[in-house]
C-alpha cells in the first residue's frame, strides 16, 4: 500500500516535472531510485525501507545553514577547536571541518562560488599566485586572507637517547639528494650523498645512523621542512647561493629534494605514528609539528636547531629557525550567505582563541605578536581583500 | 606386503606433520586475532569510565542573569566559564598568582562551563542557589587518575605540574574526584576535548548510510540476480556480464568513492559529506557482493521446485515470487549483511566524498554531513591529544561489536532458515 502511494506519488511528480521541463538533477535521481524498486514485487519488505530513504531526501534542496571548511591537516587541529567553541556557545550550526591538506583544500575552494563549494579554506603555507589565478578563472576575485599564528618544525628524537643539536646545514648535507662533494666541498661538484652518519655530516655529532621519519611530499609540513631547515642549510653554502641568482630552478631543486635512498623514511601523514617510532627506535630522527611534540614531551624531545631549542616561548619570538605561519581563507562571496560566518570569523580572531593566553595556544599553536594580531584583526572586520 | 610395511611409518608420520601443520595455521590465525583483541581491550577498555569531579557551584545571579529571568536568550548568553573559574578559586583560595589560576582552571573540562549553561537553562530556578554538580576533568587529568602519566618523569616534561598534582590530591582527600561510567562517549558527537568527544554522531551517520546504501543495492541487487539466474538467456552478453560482475567485486573501494565524486557530487550536484552519498557509493560497493550471493541462493533452490510450480500452471513470475525467492532469501540475507558488514567498515571511498571530516553536531537525517565509524577511528588516532589513543581503541571495540553482531545475526538467519534437500 505505501510503496504504490508513494511511487504514484513520485511518478506524478516526474510527469509533472517532465511537462515543466524544470525536472532537477536530484529529482530524477529519486525517479530513478522508485524505479528500480517498482519493478519488484516485495512490497511488504522494502516498503518500509522506502519510506526511509525518502525522508532523506527531503530537503535537498534547501540551502546549506553551516559553515564548510576544507584545507591543511596542520591547521585541522587548531580551527576544530574553535568551531567546536563557535558551535557550542553561538545558536549556528558547528561547522564542518574536512582535512584535505593545503593544496587540496585551495583546489577544492577555488572550484567555484556557491553552496556546493567550501566557504574557507585552511592552509599551512601562504597561497601561490597560480592558486589566485585559479580562483579568479572560477570567479572567485575576493579573497580574505587571515594568518591564524606559527607553528614550529621539531626534529625530534626519543627521550632515551642523547639530544641532537644540529644547524640546518647539518639537516641539508644529511637529508639533501645531491650535496657538494665532501673532498672539495668548493669545487662547485655536486654528488649523491654519501653521507652514512651524522659523525661523517658533523665531526661533532654522534656515530649514529641517519635515520629520519617525517612526512610525504603532498604535506605542508614537508614543504615548510625543505623550505625552512634545508633551503636554509643550503645557503649556507656560498656558491650554492649564488647559484640562486643565476638558475632558480636549479638551485630549488638542489635545495628542496630530499635524499631517497632510505634515509628519510616517508612516515604518512599521521605524526601519531612517527611519534610511536621513534620511541621504538632510538637511533631514529623524527620531523613534525610542535603540538605533537608538546602532547608528547615525556617521550620525545626537540633537537636545538642552530642551538635553539622547539620550545613555545623560543618559537613565539622568532628565535627557532624552523617555524612557518598558519593560515585560512575565506571566500568573500559566501560570508552574509552562509550563516555564521562574520561570526566565526569573530571567534577565531578574538583573543581568548588565539591571544597568548587562548585556549589555541592550550592546542600547541603559536600565537602572532599583539601587533600582528591586531593588523589581522582589523583586516578580517574590514574584510580586506587579499594582496599578493 | 614388505615394502607397504616399510613405507607405513614414514607415511603416517606424513600425515601427522600436514595435520599439524593446518592446526599451526589455524593457531597461528588464533594467536594474531587473540593478541589484536587483548592489545584493543586492555588499550580501550579504559575510556569507558572518565575521571568527574564534584564542584560546589554557587549560581551567582551577576554572573548568569537576575533571579527569576527565564528568557533563553539571556540565560544562555551568562558567563559559565566565569562561574567554574569563581569555584574553583573557592576551592583553592591560596591560589592568587595569574599563571597558577590558569594552571587550576586547567584542571577541569571546557566541558563544565557547557554543562552548567545546560543546569541554568533546565531549571533557571537554581540561579541564586548553590549546588553539588560532578562536572567531568579535564583529559590530562583523566589520564593522571587512569595512571597514564609517569609520576617519576622531570616536571617539565609532564603534562600535569607539581603544583596541579597537590590540587588534585586535595580534591582526592575531599572525596571530589570520582572514575564514573563514560555516558558521554554513547551520547556525544566527536570533540577535540577526548572528554567531550562521544561515538553517536559517527554510530548515526553508519546508521543513515547503512540504510541508504541496503535500501538500493538490496532490491538492485535481487533484482539482477533475478533476472540473470531465471531469465537471461545463456550467450555472450550475459557471460560479459557475470565476468564484468565478478571484477567489480575485486575493485578496491577507492575507485567506488572517485566514482561517487565524479557522479553524486559533481554531476547531480548532491552536496558533500552526506550519508545520503556515502551510501549511494556504498550501495555500488555491495551491488556485486549481493548480486553474487544470491545469484548462488537462487542456484541452490532444486529445479524440482520450478518444475513443479510450472507443472500445476504457475506462470513464471508466480514460481519465482511464490517458491524460488523464499526459499532463496535466507541465503540472499546471509550475503547482503555480510555486504553490509563490509560497507560499514569502509573509509576509503568516503574520503573522496568527504566524509572524513570534523562533525560535532549528531546528524537527524541521510543529508546532515557526519562521519562514520571507521572514519571516527581514523581521525582519533591522528589527534595530538593523549586521551584519544584509549578512545581509539574503544571506538574500535564498539566497531567490532557491530560488525560480530551483525555476522552472528547472518549466522543465526542461515541456520533458522536454511533447507537443506
Amino acid at each position: 500500500m505505501e510503496l504504490s502511494y508513494f511511487s504514484h506519488r513520485m511518478f506524478t511528480l516526474s510527469a509533472y516535472s517532465l511537462l515543466t521541463k524544470s525536472i532537477s538533477k536530484t529529482n530524477l535521481l529519486v525517479i530513478i531510485i522508485s524505479m528500480f524498486k517498482e519493478r519488484i514485487e516485495m512490497k511488504k519488505l522494502i516498503s518500509t525501507a522506502v519510506a526511509l530513504s525518502l525522508t532523506g531526501f527531503v530537503g535537498m534542496a534547501s540551502a546549506r545553514d553551516y559553515i564548510s571548511v576544507v584545507g591543511s591537516s596542520t591547521v585541522y587541529p587548531f580551527a576544530t577547536v574553535v568551531a567546536e567553541r563557535f558551535g557550542k556557545t553561538s545558536k549556528f550550526k558547528t561547522p564542518k571541518i574536512e582535512s584535505t591538506g593545503s593544496g587540496g583544500g585551495l583546489k577544492l575552494f577555488c572550484a567555484g562560488v556557491g553552496v556546493e563549494h567550501p566557504d574557507i579554506t585552511n592552509a599551512s603555507r601562504r597561497i601561490k599566485k597560480s592558486e589566485v589565478e585559479r580562483c579568479a578563472g572560477n570567479g572567485i576575485n575576493d579573497i580574505v586572507e587571515v594568518k591564524v599564528g606559527y607553528d614550529g618544525i621539531a626534529l625530534a628524537n626519543s627521550k632515551s637517547a642523547p639530544q641532537f643539536s644540529v644547524t640546518r646545514k647539518d639537516i641539508f648535507l644529511a637529508l639533501a639528494k645531491e650535496v657538494p662533494d665532501p673532498k672539495d666541498p668548493e669545487s662547485g661538484k655536486l654528488v649523491a650523498n654519501p653521507y652514512q652518519t651524522w659523525k661523517e655530516v658533523n665531526g661533532d655529532l654522534p656515530d649514529m645512523a641517519i635515520e629520519v621519519l617525517g612526512p610525504p611530499p603532498t604535506s605542508g609540513t614537508r614543504d615548510a621542512f625543505a623550505e625552512l631547515a634545508m633551503e636554509g642549510g643550503c645557503k649556507k653554502i656560498g656558491w650554492i647561493k649564488a647559484m640562486k641568482k643565476k638558475d632558480k630552478k636549479m638551485y630549488k631543486s638542489v635545495c628542496h629534494t630530499v635524499r631517497e635512498d632510505g634515509k628519510y623514511i616517508e612516515a604518512g601523514e599521521n605524526d601519531n605514528l612517527i611519534v610511536q617510532k621513534l620511541e621504538a627506535n632510538k637511533g631514529a630522527l623524527g620531523v613534525f609539528g610542535y603540538s605533537f611534540l608538546d602532547q608528547n614531551s615525556d617521550k620525545v624531545q626537540g633537537s636545538l636547531v642552530d642551538g635553539v631549542a622547539p620550545t613555545f616561548e623560543l618559537i613565539a619570538d622568532g628565535s627557532y629557525p624552523v617555524s612557518r605561519p598558519l593560515y585560512f581563507y575565506v571566500k568573500k562571496a559566501h560570508v552574509g550567505k552562509i550563516p555564521g560566518i562574520n561570526e566565526y570569523l569573530a571567534e577565531f580572531t578574538s583573543d581568548k582563541a588565539w591571544g597568548d593566553e587562548g585556549y589555541l595556544a592550550d592546542k600547541g599553536l603559536i600565537p602572532m605578536p599583539t601587533d600582528e594580531r591586531k593588523a589581522f584583526k582589523s583586516d578580517v572586520e574590514g574584510l580586506k581583500n587579499l594582496k599578493l | 606386503m614388505v615394502r607397504v610395511e616399510k613405507g607405513l611409518a614414514r607415511r603416517y608420520r606424513q600425515e601427522r606433520n600436514f595435520k599439524r601443520l593446518g592446526l599451526g595455521a589455524i593457531l597461528l590465525g588464533l594467536l594474531f586475532v587473540s593478541f589484536l583483541f587483548i592489545s584493543i581491550i586492555a588499550n580501550g577498555y579504559t575510556a569507558f569510565q572518565q575521571t568527574f569531579v564534584k564542584l560546589d557551584v554557587y549560581y551567582d545571579p551577576e554572573m548568569i542573569a537576575p533571579v527569576g529571568e527565564t528568557d533563553p536568550e539571556i540565560l544562555s548568553a551568562g558567563n559559565y566559564g566565569g562561574l567554574v573559574k569563581a569555584t574553583m578559586r573557592e576551592l583553592f583560595p591560596s591560589v592568587t598568582n595569574r599563571r597558577d589560576k590558569k594552571k587550576l582552571y586547567g584542571l577541569i573540562s571546557t566541558g563544565a562551563s557547557y554543562q552548567l549553561r545546560e543546569r541554568v537553562m533546565q531549571d533557571p530556578s537554581v540561579i541564586g542557589q548553590r549546588e553539588s554538580i560532578w562536572v567531568p576533568a579535564d583529559d590530562d587529568v583523566d589520564m593522571l587518575i587512569k595512571g597514564h602519566i609517569d609520576l617519576n618523569l622531570p616536571e617539565s616534561d609532564r603534562r600535569i605540574k607539581d603544583d596541579q598534582l597537590s590540587w588534585i590530591q586535595g580534591l582526592q582527600e575531599d572525596d571530589r574526584v570520582e572514575k564514573r561510567f563514560n555516558k558521554t562517549f554513547f551520547t556525544a558527537g566527536d570533540s577535540r576535548e577526548p572528554e567531550l568527544s562521544g561515538i553517536k554522531g559517527a554510530a548515526s551517520g553508519s546508521f543513515f548510510t547503512l540504510l541508504i546504501c541496503l535500501s538500493i543495492s538490496f532490491p538492485v541487487g535481487v533484482a539482477a540476480a533475478v533476472y540473470l539466474e531465471e531469465f537471461a538467456p545463456k550467450n555472450r552478453w550475459t557471460d560479459l556480464i557475470e565476468v564484468n560482475i565478478n571484477n567489480l567485486a575485486a575493485v578496491p573501494s577507492i575507485v567506488f568513492g572517485l566514482l561517487g565524486l565524479a557522479v553524486f557530487i559533481n554531476f547531480f550536484g548532491l552536496p558533500r559529506s552526506v550519508p545520503m552519498v556515502g551510501g549511494l557509493v556504498l550501495a555500488l560497493m555491495t551491488l556485486p557482493t549481493i548480486i553474487i550471493a544470491s545469484r548462488a541462493a537462487l542456484k541452490s533452490v532444486p529445479p524440482s521446485i520450478r518444475e513443479a510450480a510450472l507443472g500445476v500452471g504457475a506462470s513464471p513470475m508466480q514460481t519465482i515470487t511464490h517458491h524460488v525467492l523464499p526459499l532463496a532469501l535466507p541465503g540472499m540475507l546471509t550475503g547482503t549483511i555480510i555486504g553490509m558488514a563490509q560497507a560499514l567498515g569502509e573509509t576509503a571511498p568516503l574520503l573522496m566524498i568527504g566524509m572524513v571530516a570534523f562533525i560535532v553536531d549528531i546528524p537527524g537525517g541521510a543529508m546532515d554531513p557526519s562521519a562514520v565509524l571507521p572514519v571516527q577511528i581514523y581521525l582519533w588516532a591522528d589527534s595530538p591529544e593523549r586521551a584519544f589513543v584509549e578512545r581509539t581503541s574503544a571506538a574500535i571495540m564498539v566497531l567490532l561489536a557491530f560488525l560480530i553482531s551483525m555476522n552472528l545475526l547472518a549466522v543465526w538467519l542461515r541456520k533458522k532458515f536454511e533447507r537443506r534437500w
